[in-house]
């Protein structure tokens, strides 16, 4: 049942080969079987038996869509009403959310089947899931590896078969990363497309919710779900979805893919390089052209997007002070007592360091030298992807420099950490909508391709990536477990 | 000693704006709910919660620009200014820094007869915070979060203001104003309008401003005056006796009568402003400025001008008359119902029924007597159907009851008798029996006069016409 994809599962569905109830318990079993891989931080077995109860009911009744019955799983970063949603901390172990985010509302309400909540780390900062307060999340495909960064457990549950689809956020590549780890499909939408509103913010201007899964397809069809204007968040954009399955087989001849020269370097690891080349050979076949483009300001985004990251995070996170929800330290003494002890006892090492350097560049002094400057910088940033997508219709790049390190390798080096987002953070300066999808192994681990669109281009990311894997299968290689 | 020193004010007058739901949530604004009703996950800053602008709110601060000849910013954006309390939920409260929705404007105040203008250099808008809670929890403190999220206009002035009374001058017309606008109950007891004030000296014919404090949070046109004239005098005597004034925080205590340090400018927060990235820049259109300058209303000041032109009354009436549009309503009512001469209607206004309602503690808005029955009232002295005097017990039928001024004067045949004829007979009789009090008159006692009217109108109840009466009475003694 597991090996199936959507659309297959929800024809079985419909021509009662299994009932949702069983497709349910069968993944609950894998999930309770594979509980090593920490992919889940809260299992929700009782609703999720519930809700696909509900399901079957309403594919009896003739009304269900596709995503009715589908056992999926949300990242701990949304909010899920009267259920723990920990956002990979401390802090929140204790918090059990009084209302649904906007995504867990639409997939409750087309009669998605919650399994649970997925593992992150904590506060989606990380690229590795190592500061997670509930562990690392391991590789599927290695379990000495790390499954990604932020949206590990998302990545790991989906490569496992633990869950059909998941729903992932990224901020500086916290969807694509753990997907090309892990060795399978993800999409960040446009900044805007999908609606923020309960999904715990790291750093709001950058922050977008996505769908995970093993085909772009299914990642159509979760995001097409998720995707629309919110009124209760104010940056989401009014600006309807189209259909985003109905564009997947459009054939590509003569699309043109750009591929940035500041990436493609003598820098990047040769056997990266040779899976890459591969991978666009096969766009060549199938009709694509090729171009190279050039964005001169690529090689400032990490130190622009740490500032204006851990600016925006150093403001979200200070109302985790004890006073009306999350950890509260034993005995305060006084109210600063009260705020140091219970944000110093509950926020872990790589949070803090964030707070602290937000803190330090929003400072009287200091906001013109680096929160202004890395704004201007993102400016310039945006305005080089603008450029090559005036010549190109999507941009290629790699998703990471190396397939998944250790766990352990990376945790004691935080630059050594954030360098490795080189290739994906720059999208979410600039709010464009990217792909990460499975091209091959090395060493036998998985790695992906970054397809990088225009604003609310998303049908057309998932048409490149569907027609990709039309034509290859890495998409369907699974882990032995 | 103090003759040497000249004082210089700023105020940061907080108006909480008349919208029915928070800033940036749904919640009510009510006051007095039970604490913590009116607070939404929003309020609360749960996790994952955002902001959505209240169009209403960003309409009542366009049309406070409007009224003091603002720049209004075609383009503002909110920002986050951080800092720890308890209650403020999120951590930071969301306001407006470097953009404000509006600029440069100004207000025209009177004292000692004097018109002076001051300067408003900003007006932003921003989110209030809870309450915090200090009795009844043992040691411990409560938080209500009913209030965080009640929009906020904060109006900011020049350091225009060189004395206590100015500074009053410009609150109670700021106060007179929002009300006006109705964009705010400007309810100081329930801290809907109030105020920080800064305040520095400096020796007469200096240029550079002194060092200032800053006296937060007075709500009270009463503790305005008396906060800046504490501080004043302190700070001069700091000077005078070789000290230096710190910029500082100061709390006024109304009950001691004096200012006390809150925090220096060494303990003051760096607020780290920086754009919220959850809200879009604010944009007001022409379209938008263009309607609700249609829909302002007359200006206290234009409306002033008015009365005294159209209406033709003094100073002190038109004055009182224009102190709320709810009484300057009522008053252009009174005159279009009764038909009657502005002045007549200025006097019973002002007069009988302000001396009504501030006796009962009431707005003019809440008068027991509605326009149509006050304008009854004025029609009947005006045409002699009543005299002066029995309008008064009339007023009092209208206060207490529901009855028309003409069912009234009927019910209690109170009608004034202007018959000759019948004040003659009783102008007779009376000067028959007081034959030696009419000798006296025409020997020269003219205060005896007064004795014939009043007996008269004792005779005749009240409602003998006193202009007919005298005319009847100076022939008959002549």
């Amino acid at each position: 049942m597991h090996n199936k994809t959507i659309t297959e599962l929800a024809q079985s569905l419909r021509a009662k080969e299994f009932s949702s109830v069983e497709l349910t318990q069968h993944f609950l079993n894998r999930v309770n079987q594979h509980a090593d891989l920490n992919a889940f931080i809260t299992v929700t077995e009782d609703l999720a038996l519930q809700a696909a109860q509900a399901a079957d009911a309403r594919i009896a009744a003739g009304n269900a869509e596709l995503l009715t019955g589908i056992p999926m799983a949300h990242k701990d970063i949304f909010c899920t009403q009267d259920v723990k949603t920990t956002c990979g901390s401390k802090m929140l172990d204790n918090f059990i959310a009084p209302y649904n985010a906007t995504i867990v509302e639409k997939l409750n309400a087309v009669g998605a089947v919650n399994l649970g909540k997925l593992n992150m780390d904590e506060f989606a900062m990380g690229s590795s899931n190592e500061t997670s307060f509930y562990g690392a999340v391991k590789n599927p495909w290695n379990k000495n590896a790390v499954s990604g960064g932020s949206s590990g457990g998302s990545a790991a549950a989906v490569a496992a078969q633990l869950a059909v689809c998941t729903t992932g956020s990224d901020t500086g590549g916290s969807i694509r990363q753990p997907a090309a780890f892990c060795g399978i499909t993800g999409i960040k939408p446009t900044y805007g497309r999908v609606s923020r509103y309960g999904m715990i913010a790291y750093a709001s201007s950058l922050d977008q919710g996505g769908s995970m899964a093993r085909s772009a397809e299914d990642c159509a069809i979760l995001l097409q779900a998720m995707a629309g204007f919110d009124a209760k968040d104010s940056t989401s954009v009014d600006v309807s979805v189209p259909d985003y399955c109905a564009d997947l087989n459009k054939p590509l001849a003569g699309l043109k893919i750009g591929l940035p020269k500041e990436f493609f370097t003598a820098d990047l690891n040769a056997d990266m390089a040779a899976t890459l080349e591969t991978a666009i050979n096969e766009y060549k076949k199938l009709g694509a052209e090729i171009k190279d483009v050039s964005m001169p300001n690529l090689k400032y985004a990490i130190p622009a997007y740490y500032v204006i990251a851990s600016a925006e995070c150093s403001s979200n996170l200070s109302r985790f002070d004890g006073v009306r929800f999350g950890y509260r330290c034993e005995n305060p003494a006084d109210l600063n007592d009260l705020y140091t002890r219970s944000r110093g006892e509950a926020f872990g090492k790589e949070v803090k360091r964030r707070i602290l350097m937000g803190t330090y560049a929003l400072s009287a002094g200091y906001y013109d030298a680096y929160y202004l400057k890395a704004q201007q910088v993102r400016r310039l940033i945006s305005d080089d992807f603008k450029n090559a997508l005036n010549e190109v219709d999507v941009i290629f790049s790699p998703v990471t420099p190396t397939p998944a390190f250790n766990i352990g390798e990376k945790i004691a080096n935080p630059i050594e950490m954030y360098l490795a987002d080189i290739y994906t953070i720059a999208i979410n300066l600039a709010g464009l909508p990217a792909m990460s999808i499975p091209a091959g192994f090395i060493n036998g681990l998985p790695v992906g391709l970054q397809v990088i669109g225009n604003y609310f281009d998303e049908a057309r990311l998932l048409n490149v990536a569907h027609a990709y894997q039309n034509v290859t299968d890495w998409h369907k290689q699974s882990p032995s477990l | 000693m103090n003759t040497q020193w000249e004082v210089v004010i700023g105020l940061e007058i907080h108006a909480q704006l008349a919208t029915k739901s928070k800033i940036f949530s749904g919640a009510a604004t009510a006051y007095g709910a039970e604490p913590n009703t009116q607070a939404c996950v929003i309020s609360l800053g749960m996790p994952g919660v955002l902001p959505v602008l209240n169009e209403d709110a960003v309409r009542k601060a366009v049309v406070f620009g409007m009224a003091i000849e603002a720049e209004i910013a075609p383009y503002s954006v909110f920002a986050r200014k951080n800092y720890f309390y308890p209650d403020l939920p999120k951590g930071y409260q969301i306001s407006q820094f470097e953009l404000p929705i509006v600029g440069n404007g100004h207000l025209d105040i009177e004292v000692d007869g004097e018109t002076k203008r001051i300067g408003v250099t900003r007006a932003h808008l921003e989110e209030d915070a809870g309450k915090s809670l200090h009795e009844n929890f043992h040691g411990s403190t409560g938080i209500d979060l009913n209030r965080a999220g009640t929009p906020l206009l904060e109006i900011v002035s020049e350091p225009d203001m060189r004395s206590a009374k100015e500074a009053v001058a410009y609150m109670r017309k700021i106060h007179d104003l929002v009300r006006y606008l109705k964009i705010c109950d400007g309810n100081m007891q329930e801290g809907s309008f109030r105020c920080d004030a800064n305040v520095s000296v400096r020796p007469k014919g200096q240029i550079e401003f002194g060092t200032r404090a800053e006296i937060k949070n007075i709500n009270s046109f009463k503790f305005v005056e008396k906060a800046i004239n504490h501080e004043v005098e302190r700070q001069i005597e700091v000077i005078e006796n070789g000290g230096r004034v710190v910029q500082e925080t100061r709390l006024y205590d109304s009950d001691k009568d004096e200012t006390r340090s809150m925090r220096s400018k060494e303990e003051a927060n760096d607020y780290r402003y920086f754009p919220d990235p959850d809200l879009l820049p604010v944009f007001v259109s022409d379209e938008l400025k263009a309607e609700l300058k249609a829909a302002l209303p007359e200006l206290p000041e234009a409306k002033l001008l008015r009365f005294k032109t159209d209406y033709k009354l003094n100073d002190e009436s038109a004055t009182i008359l224009t102190s709320s549009r709810d009484m300057a309503d009522y008053f252009e009512n009174v005159v279009k119902i009764s038909g009657c001469e502005s002045a007549i209607c200025a006097n019973w206004i002002t007069g009988e029924l302000s001396a009504a309602l501030n006796r009962a503690d009431l707005e003019i808005s809440a008068s027991p007597i509605n326009t149509e029955r006050f304008a009854g009232l004025v029609a009947r002295i005006a045409d002699d159907t009543i005299s002066g005097k029995i309008g008064k017990q009339v007023f009092e039928f209208l206060w207490n009851g529901s009855e028309s001024a003409d069912e009234i004067i009927e019910a209690q045949g109170l009608r004034q008798i202007t018959d000759t004829g019948a004040i003659e007979e009783i102008i007779d009789t009376i000067l028959a029996t007081n034959e030696k009090q009419a000798e006296q008159y025409r020997g020269g006692n003219e205060k005896m006069f007064g004795f014939f009217v009043g007996q008269v109108m004792k005779a005749m109840q009240g409602k003998g016409n006193p202009a007919e009466i005298n005319k009847i009475l100076k022939a008959k003694l002549a």
